[in-house]
C-alpha cells in the first residue's frame, strides 16, 4: 500500500508537465519542490534536532549569491554549483560553531543575528553583491545537453533534485545517526551520559541541513536567474520555518505540504491582495496558537474537538473525547 | 579632529536612543525568557503614531509620551491576548511575536504608505550647541539627556521600589518568586507594557534623527538583539553599556567601512558569544 502510494506520487510528479499544459502551473510546481527541498533541509534541524534556526535563509541565499558570482566570474555551471555548495557548507560550519554555543532561545537569537549579518553583507557590500539591485545570471545550465531553459525541463531537473533530497533525508533520519539526533533533541543529558558527543551530532546535522539549504538556494538561483538581498532577509527565514511548522515538524511529508501551502498561498494571495506579509504573519500566529503540531494533525485534532464539543455522543462527555482525539 | 568629535557625539546620542529601545527588550528577555521580535515593530509603530499626532497639532513631547502610552497598551494586549495563551512555551511565543512583527509592518505600510515620514525637531532644540570647539546638534544632546533621565528612572524603579524588587526576583528565579507569593504572570504584563512603551517612545524620540520608513523595524531589531547579547539579558547596566558600545560601532562602522558596517557591528557580538555566552553583565543561565 505504502509502496503503491509512493509509486503513484512519483508517476504524478514525473508526468505533471504532460497533463498540465500551462507553463505558469509547471513553474509553480517547480517552486513548490524547490522550497520543499529547503524546508526538508531546515526540518532536519528544527524537527529532528529540536534546534530552531531563524537564519537559514542566510545559507539558502549565500549559495545563490556564491553561485551567481562564480558564474559571472566565468566558472562553468558544474564548478559553480560545486563551489557554491562548498561555500554554503563552510558557512554552515561557522554558523553551527557559533549558534551551538546556545540551545533553545539562545540558538534562535544567534541564528537571527547571523542571518542579519549575511543580509547586511548582501545589502551593503555593493562592490560584490550589487546591493539592493541584486545579481543576475544569463543562462540556466544544460546538463548532458538537456536544456533547462523551458519550464518543463527545469521542472524535471527540480523533481530529480527533490527526489534526491527526500531519499537522502529519509536515509539520514532512519539511520542510527538520525536516531541519535532525535535522542539529543529529547534527552540531551542522557545522550551525553550514554557517551554520545551531543555537540558533534548537532554540528553534523547542521552541516547536512545547510547542504540541502544550499542546494535549494542554487535551484532558486537557476529558477529566477536572479538573487537579491530579499532572499536573505529575516522574512525569508521565517517563511521557511513556517513551511516546516505549518506542515508538521519531524515528518518527511510535513515540510513538503508546508512548502506547497506557502507557495500556493503566496501566489494566490498576491493575485488578489498585495498584503502577503499580513497573511503570512496571521497564518503564523494562528498556527502557532491553535495548531502547534502542524496543519494536518492540527486540523484533525480541532475537528475532533469541535465534533465532541458540539455533537456530544451519548454517554461520552466532551472533555474525554477531546483527550482521546488529542492523544 | 572635529570630525571625530562629532562622530563620537553622534555615537553617544545613538547609543542613548538604543538604550531606550533595548532596556525594555532586555527586561522582557530577562523576565519572560523570550526575545520579543516585535520590539522593532513597536519602535516603528511608536514613530508612526508620533508622526501622526504631531501632524494633528500635538507638541513633540506630548506626542512622544502619548505614542509611548499607546504602544504600551498595545504591548499589554499582545501579552494578555496572545502570549498568555502559550504559558511556558517560549519557542511558540517567539514565533507569535515574529508573526506579529510581519503583521504590524504590513499594517504600517497600509496605514502610512511607503514613503519616509520626517518628524520635525522640536523648535526649541533646533540648531547647534558649541562644546569646546565642536558644534553639536542640540537635539542630539537632548536625546542623551532623555536617555540618562530614563536610565536613572529605571534604575530607581528596579533597585529602590517594591515592584522593582519583585521584577528582579522574577528575573533571577521565577519559580521561587511564585512560591513566595509574587504574581509573576502580572509582572509579565507590567514589564511587557513598560518595554513596549519605552520602545514606542524611543521611536518618536528617534524620529528627528532616523525619520520613519518601512523597514525601520528590521533595522532596529538586530541592534536591540546585539545590545542584549553583548550586555546580557535582564541587566540594566548591561543594556546601558551595550547600547553605547553598539552606538559607537554602528556610527564609526558606517563612517569608516560603510560596506561592512554590519560586519563591524556583529563581530564583537560574536566574540562575546564565544568567550562569554551570558553577555558582559549577564549571569550564567541556571
Amino acid at each position: 500500500m505504502r509502496r503503491l502510494a509512493l509509486a503513484l506520487s512519483f508517476v504524478v510528479l514525473a508526468s505533471l508537465p504532460f497533463w498540465v499544459a500551462n507553463d505558469y502551473y509547471i513553474n509553480i510546481a517547480a517552486q513548490i519542490l524547490l522550497y520543499a527541498v529547503f524546508a526538508l533541509g531546515l526540518n532536519v534541524l528544527v524537527g529532528y534536532g529540536g534546534l530552531v534556526s531563524l537564519g537559514h535563509a542566510g545559507l539558502f541565499g549565500i549559495a545563490a549569491y556564491a553561485g551567481a558570482i562564480f558564474i559571472n566570474g566565468g566558472a562553468g555551471h558544474l564548478l559553480a554549483v560545486f563551489g557554491a555548495l562548498v561555500v554554503t557548507v563552510a558557512t554552515a560550519a561557522v554558523f553551527a560553531v557559533l549558534a551551538l554555543r546556545g540551545t533553545g532561545l539562545g540558538f534562535v537569537m544567534i541564528t537571527v543575528a547571523l542571518g542579519q549579518i549575511l543580509w547586511g553583507v548582501a545589502y551593503r557590500w555593493i562592490s560584490i553583491t550589487n546591493g539592493d539591485n541584486g545579481v543576475s545570471i544569463a543562462t540556466r545550465p544544460s546538463p548532458f545537453g538537456l536544456s533547462l531553459a523551458n519550464a518543463a525541463g527545469f521542472y524535471w531537473a527540480t523533481v530529480l533534485v527533490f527526489l534526491a533530497a527526500v531519499g537522502t533525508i529519509a536515509i539520514f533520519v532512519g539511520s542510527p545517526f538520525g536516531a541519535s539526533l532525535r535522542g539529543t533533541r529529547d534527552q540531551p543529558r542522557r545522550m551525553n551520559a550514554l557517551g554520545y558527543h551531543v555537540w558533534m551530532i548537532r554540528f553534523l546535522a547542521f552541516l547536512f541541513s545547510g547542504l540541502w539549504s544550499g542546494v535549494a538556494g542554487m535551484l532558486f538561483l537557476y529558477y529566477n536567474q536572479f538573487v537579491s538581498p530579499q532572499v536573505v532577509a529575516l522574512g525569508a527565514s521565517a517563511e521557511a520555518l513556517l513551511m516546516v511548522i505549518a506542515g508538521g515538524t519531524a515528518t518527511l511529508l510535513g515540510p513538503v505540504t508546508g512548502a506547497a501551502l506557502v507557495v500556493i498561498m503566496k501566489n494566490v494571495a498576491s493575485a488578489y491582495i498585495a498584503r502577503w506579509n499580513l497573511v503570512l504573519g496571521a497564518i503564523f500566529v494562528v498556527i502557532v496558537i491553535f495548531m502547534p503540531e502542524g496543519l494536518v494533525p492540527g486540523s484533525v485534532r480541532l475537528w475532533g474537538w469541535a465534533a465532541a464539543r458540539f455533537y456530544p455522543r451519548q454517554g461520552e462527555p466532551g472533555p474525554s473525547a477531546r483527550q482521546q482525539s488529542g492523544a | 579632529m572635529n570630525l571625530w568629535l562629532v562622530l563620537a557625539g553622534n555615537s553617544i546620542a545613538f547609543g542613548g536612543l538604543l538604550f531606550l529601545l533595548s532596556a525594555g527588550f532586555s527586561l522582557i528577555f530577562g523576565l519572560m525568557r523570550i526575545p520579543n521580535l516585535t520590539h522593532g515593530s513597536l519602535f516603528m509603530l511608536g514613530a508612526y503614531f508620533g508622526a501622526s499626532l504631531i501632524a494633528w497639532g500635538f507638541g513633540f513631547w506630548p506626542a512622544a509620551i502619548a505614542a509611548g502610552i499607546g504602544v504600551a497598551i498595545l504591548g499589554g494586549l499582545i501579552e494578555r491576548l496572545l502570549l498568555r495563551r502559550l504559558p511556558g512555551a517560549e519557542l511558540a511565543q517567539v514565533l507569535v511575536t515574529l508573526g506579529l512583527s510581519f503583521m504590524i509592518a504590513d499594517l504600517c505600510l497600509m496605514g502610512w504608505g511607503g514613503d519616509p515620514i520626517e518628524i520635525a525637531t522640536p523648535p526649541a532644540l533646533r540648531g547647534a550647541t558649541l562644546i569646546s570647539t565642536a558644534a553639536f546638534p542640540t537635539y542630539r544632546l537632548a536625546v542623551i539627556a532623555v536617555a540618562v533621565v530614563i536610565a536613572v528612572g529605571l534604575w530607581v524603579l528596579l533597585d529602590r521600589t517594591r515592584l522593582g524588587a519583585m521584577i528582579r526576583a522574577g528575573v533571577d528565579d521565577p519559580a521561587m518568586a511564585r512560591v513566595v507569593g509574587i504574581r509573576v504572570s502580572r509582572l509579565f504584563t507590567i514589564v511587557f507594557c513598560l518595554g513596549a512603551g519605552l520602545a514606542g517612545f524611543a521611536g518618536v524620540i528617534g524620529g528627528p534623527i532616523l525619520s520613519v520608513y518601512p523597514g525601520l523595524d528590521q533595522d532596529m531589531l538586530p541592534l536591540a538583539l546585539v545590545v542584549v547579547i553583548l550586555g546580557g539579558s535582564g541587566s540594566l547596566v548591561g543594556s546601558f553599556v551595550g547600547s553605547f558600545v553598539v552606538g559607537f560601532l554602528y556610527n564609526f562602522g558606517q563612517a569608516m567601512l560603510p560596506e561592512l558596517a554590519y560586519v563591524v557591528l556583529f563581530l564583537p557580538m560574536l566574540v562575546v558569544l564565544v568567550l562569554r555566552p551570558q553577555g558582559l553583565f549577564g549571569r550564567a543561565a541556571a
